[in-house]
């Protein structure tokens, strides 16, 4: 099978149990078992490849540029690692099936038990180190999900919130490594890197790679100093810890140790590092695990200390090492899955994990008796299981490894570390299952059915069977310390044999054996002793570390974001003016190129009152109806600016655009204070004007730059200049370059602009609907009504200009491509001719008379627009291809033809609903309870014979707009 | 003719600049609306000066006023307004919701009560 889709699998399939959750647990279970066996049958069939020495390989270039490729091999290592990954993947997903409470969502585990498994295989098929580092960042998310899978456990939040840190950051630094170890080698794939020993190891940057990497390694693998987030990761269902972390995610920083073994290995640095942290981690989880009451606890300090022997047989660097690594990967995962699974069954049956209040289990549960018991005395290193040919392999090798000069430091240490590692094994054994039964449990003990003992029983054969007959494992292993090795040293020939003869290593282990069955005689005391010694706590440390650093963090934060946004803005704009003179100062200034033209009387009266409006609005700003003509005043100015620089276009939409804005101004001020109070202090505002002062000049110098000097690259516009009539039919560059040239920018902006305005409908909706409704409705307005707020004379008058200001919206529209206009003036002409209906008549006679909402005027003229950009599909040309034609109807003169128009029309459309649903949504704010709607156009109506009744108690106060 | 748009550029940004520093939000809308201004037309003077000579074409003119600057300043204007809409409709329920409006935040409650 592809390898492609051996990675794929679990993740397409992590879809399934989801779905399945309606059809009961067992078809969850089913379809996650079902899809793990495919993935690891397509494994098997690459067995005879891998057998043969080949590298399998698949891959197809994703992001070439940066060097990242979807590229995976499978060698003996990947193969070695993948089996166990989906080998015990099987065995878990059945263990979990019968483990599972009722009341567990079953779906939710399985889909992240899967991708947590597409992650791994993920990990060690990859060929290319970036795509390792998702694969490894998402076991890191995954393992977060299943660790906190009982949500409702502090505990297990707590335990999954550290687990995804300490990996998570460990993750982070191996990117950098990676990075750095892609950039030396100038290739991010393994098979490359696997050939550049000599050049890595030689480059300055080996050190900062290797330290780098070793992080993201050591934290995974929960080596010391960041062993201590693994035993607080076991508030995971017990499925979840046999899993992750004794057979798989744990296995992972070991996996790529290993992976880089023949590149980064055999430096001092790398002994040193790797042997002695893989040494402490060895010694000291042994210790601590030997005194552990909670089941798991003990377990997980006894993988702890298992994956420092294997880092630390890893870092002796020699081939052997490499091989013992390796068999005891094998046997670890055996013992160990099974170990955990006995520990959950313990659980779950008598209801509790402590070991002192439980003991005698041995005639109560005799199945799990048997196999704690098989896979503890393996554990403990006792001949006849695998974990004692492993066990001897690494004392031998601990014997041949001096390190600080010391040759007895090592196998010293090793031998305490085995020590208590058969301790704590015959304590496992011994106060849980042997002792006298107990009176009473938690609950009443008994063995599982066999969906539950079934797995971990699986489990014991290979236990037994390597442990009789160690020649079994003897080819597979080697094969996967070939491919560790990757030609830099020579398998060695050591034979895998029980009796090697009277060599130091069997000494040691019986010493080990020995003593750690001295220590469980003398326990008692022994306990005692370790709980009166104060020790510093893991879990404290790491959390006062969080809270000093989230302190830090939002004192930092709190004291530049103090929620004064007009400071804020002030250092924003000194920022940019900064920003922009620096730019300015490093860079190149071209000699002007261009002579200023004369200064004319007209234009510079038109700046003198821009200027003054601007002098004016600054000084009287407090006024808010005075400040809002100033603005008009300029606006005014800027539309004829527009005019007098060749821009009709501009001025005409500058100009209506003002009026709806004015519009919708004024009735905004409806509802604020019409004043603005004195607050900030001279100081402040002298500073304000100092900010605004430096702002202006930046500004004016900039433009004064610009406009003295041409471009210094051609501008593109001579093309839409030279192409207007010929491509586009039109003679108006600015409407050809709007609706056909940049139509798809154009179409973007109509839909900005159409959201905009759904916006505001949406924000006046809410108003309306929530605590400020009533407030509305009973606003006493702060001045005096007009008694005919619909008066006659504008009622007729705008009756009387409706059809011509829409004739002559419709001609601008029409003119637009040839001519000044087009679909945005013309939208805005239009709207004015709407909202002057409004203004006349009053909200609800004008509402009353839509014919069609506003939200459908928008939506039409988007998707006019599009499908007309859309129609030049039918004709096999691009997306907003655009064509025009001439025709000529009698009695008319020929006239031009242009699908550019139908988008126009979509521009026209878009406008109009925007503008006229911003307006609308305004003016229905202002309705209020005691005025009463009225479905007359006018107050006073002479032509009315029945007036209506006249809001006697308040004539003054009635309702603009 | 230049160093006059220039400098109204210049005293539109000042204006607005002003103006988006005040502590209400109506002044700080009219800010927002004057320096749209500025923008604009800094934009539009990107295609440099031309007087007389529309982009529209005609038989026998060759030179025209760069209509690139001024479509993209056609849809900007257009826009702004959209923009300045649902500031002001941010800025009314602002204050129709709590009688206020202040532009800035009221004064830090004590940092631990936030978490």
């Amino acid at each position: 099978m592809s390898l492609f889709l051996i990675v794929a699998l679990p993740f397409l399939g992590a879809l399934l149990p989801g779905l399945m959750n309606s059809a009961g647990r067992a078809a969850c279970a089913g379809v996650t078992f079902t899809i793990t066996l495919i993935a690891f049958v397509g494994l098997l069939t690459n067995l005879p490849a891998v057998l043969a020495g080949e590298l399998v390989t698949a891959g197809v270039p994703w992001l070439p540029g940066l060097g990242l490729n979807v590229t995976f091999m499978l060698d003996g290592l990947g193969f070695f690692f993948a089996c166990l990954i989906l080998g015990i993947g099987l065995l878990i997903i059945t263990y979990a099936r019968y483990y599972l409470a009722r009341e567990d969502n079953m779906g939710e585990f399985f889909t992240y038990l899967l991708l947590f498994q597409g992650a791994m295989v993920g990990i060690v098929m990859s060929d290319n180190i970036l795509l390792l580092l998702i694969f490894w960042e998402l076991t890191s998310l995954s393992s977060f999900l299943l660790i906190g899978y009982w949500k409702h456990l502090p505990a297990g939040r707590q335990g999954a919130r550290m687990a995804l840190a300490v990996t998570g950051m460990g993750g982070l630094a191996m990117i950098g490594g990676m990075m750095i170890l892609g950039n030396i080698v100038g290739s991010f794939e393994l098979s490359v890197i696997l050939q550049n020993k000599e050049l890595i190891q030689a480059s300055p940057l080996y050190l900062p790679a290797l330290i780098l990497i070793l992080l993201g390694c050591f934290t995974k693998s929960a080596q010391f100093p960041f062993h201590f987030w693994l035993p607080h990761a076991m508030a995971a269902p017990t499925p979840v810890s046999a899993y992750l972390h004794s057979a798989t995610m744990v296995k992972a920083g070991i996996f790529l140790m290993a992976r880089m073994w023949s590149v980064l290995s055999g430096t001092p640095e790398w002994f040193i590092l790797v042997t002695s942290a893989g040494l402490i981690t060895m010694v000291l989880g042994a210790v601590i695990a030997l005194f552990k009451h909670d089941l798991k606890a003990l377990l997980a300090f006894s993988t702890v200390s298992h994956l420092g022997l294997i880092t630390m047989l890893l870092g002796t660097g020699t081939a052997f090492g490499a091989m013992a690594a390796m068999f005891h990967i094998l046997n670890h995962a055996t013992f160990k899955a099974a170990l955990f699974m006995a520990a959950g069954i313990v659980d779950h049956e008598t209801k509790t994990r402590d070991i002192r209040i439980l003991g005698g289990l041995r005639t109560l549960m005799p199945i799990t008796f048997a196999i704690t018991t098989l896979g503890a005395l393996s554990m403990a290193g006792i001949p006849l299981l695998n974990g004692f040919l492993s066990k001897e392999m690494m004392l031998e090798e601990a014997n041949r490894t001096a390190l600080f000069n010391a040759p007895w430091l090592v196998p010293a240490l090793a031998t305490i570390g085995s020590l208590f590692s058969a301790a704590y094994c015959f304590r496992l054994i011994g106060h849980t299952f042997l002792g006298p039964v107990r009176e009473s449990y938690p609950a009443k003990p008994h063995d599982p059915s066999i969906g539950l003992w079934g797995p971990p029983a699986l489990l014991m054969i290979p236990v037994i069977a390597i442990g009789i007959a160690p020649f079994l494992a003897e080819p597979f292993v080697k094969l996967v310390t070939a491919s560790v090795l990757g030609g830099e040293a020579e398998v060695p020939k050591a034979y895998f044999k029980i009796w090697h003869g009277l060599v130091p290593a069997l000494y040691m282990s019986i010493v080990a054996v020995v003593g750690g069955l001295l220590l469980m005689i003398i326990y008692k005391p022994l306990q005692a002793g370790w709980d009166a010694v104060p020790r510093p706590e893991a879990k404290t440390i790491f959390d006062a570390l969080v809270r000093a650093i989230t302190s830090a963090a939002r004192g930092f934060t709190h004291g530049l974001h103090n929620g004064a946004f007009t400071r804020y803005g002030a250092i924003f704009t000194l920022a940019v003016v900064g920003a922009g003179y620096y730019a300015y100062a490093s860079g190149t200034v071209l000699p002007t190129t261009r002579a200023m033209s004369p200064i004319e009387i007209v234009p510079a009266a038109g700046w003198a009152m821009l200027v003054a409006a601007t002098i004016g609005l600054m000084l009287l700003h407090r006024n808010r109806l005075m400040s809002l003509i100033m603005v008009s005043i300029v606006g005014l100015i800027v539309s004829v600016g527009f005019v007098y620089f060749s821009a009709p276009d501009l001025a005409m939409t500058q100009l209506t655009v003002d009026v709806v804005t004015l519009v919708l101004l004024l009735l905004a001020l409806n509802f604020l204070p019409n004043r603005t109070p004195v607050e900030s202090s001279a100081v402040l505002r002298l500073r304000d004007g100092a900010v605004a002062a430096i702002g202006g000049l930046a500004a004016t110098a900039m433009a004064y730059h610009y406009l003295m000097r041409d471009a210094v690259e051609t501008p593109i516009s001579a093309f839409h200049v030279a192409n207007s009539y010929k491509g586009g039919g039109g003679t108006n560059v600015v409407n050809v370059i709007l609706v056909d040239f940049r139509g798809f920018d154009t179409y973007g902006e109509i839909i900005v602009l159409g959201i905009a305005a759904l916006l505001i409908y949406a924000l006046t909706e809410t108003l309306l609907n929530g605590p400020v409704r009533a407030r509305l409705l009973n606003r006493k307005p702060d001045q005096a009504r007009a008694g005919d707020m619909h008066p006659m004379m504008m009622v007729v008058l705008t009756r009387v200009m409706m059809p011509v200001v829409l004739m002559v919206g419709f001609y601008i529209f029409l003119r637009g491509h040839n001519e000044p206009g087009g679909g945005f003036i013309a939208g805005l002409v239009v709207s004015i001719a709407v909202v002057m209906q409004y203004m006349a008549s009053g909200l609800a006679w004008a509402n009353a008379r839509i014919r069609y909402p506003y939200h459908g005027v928008i939506g039409t003229g988007v998707l006019v627009a599009g499908l007309c950009g859309i129609g030049s599909w039918l004709v096999a040309k691009p997306f907003m291809t655009t064509d025009f034609t001439y025709v000529r109807i009698p009695p008319f003169n020929e006239f031009e033809l242009a699908t550019a128009l139908v988008f126009d029309l979509g521009v026209f459309l878009t406008v109009v609903g925007a503008v006229m649903l911003s307006l609308e949504s305004f003016s229905r704010l202002a309705r209020r309870a005691h005025v009463p709607d009225t479905d007359y156009p006018m107050d006073i109506d002479p032509s009315r014979d029945d007036p209506p009744e006249p809001p006697a108690p308040q004539p003054n106060l009635k309702e603009g707009v | 003719m230049e160093l006059l748009v220039a400098s109204a550029i210049g005293a539109m940004t000042a204006g607005g600049i002003y103006l988006m520093l005040r502590l209400r939000t109506f002044p700080v809308i009219l800010g927002i609306a004057m320096l749209t201004y500025a923008v604009n037309v800094f934009l539009f003077a990107s295609g440099r000066l031309t007087v007389g000579s529309a982009p529209v074409l005609r038989e026998g003119v060759t030179n025209y006023a760069d209509p690139l600057p001024q479509a993209l300043a056609l849809t900007a204007i257009v826009i702004s307004f959209g923009m300045t809409a649902v500031v002001v409709m941010i800025a009314l329920g602002s204050y129709l919701g709590s009688n206020d409006d202040h532009v800035n935040d009221p004064a830090e409650p004590d940092a631990e009560d936030r978490t």
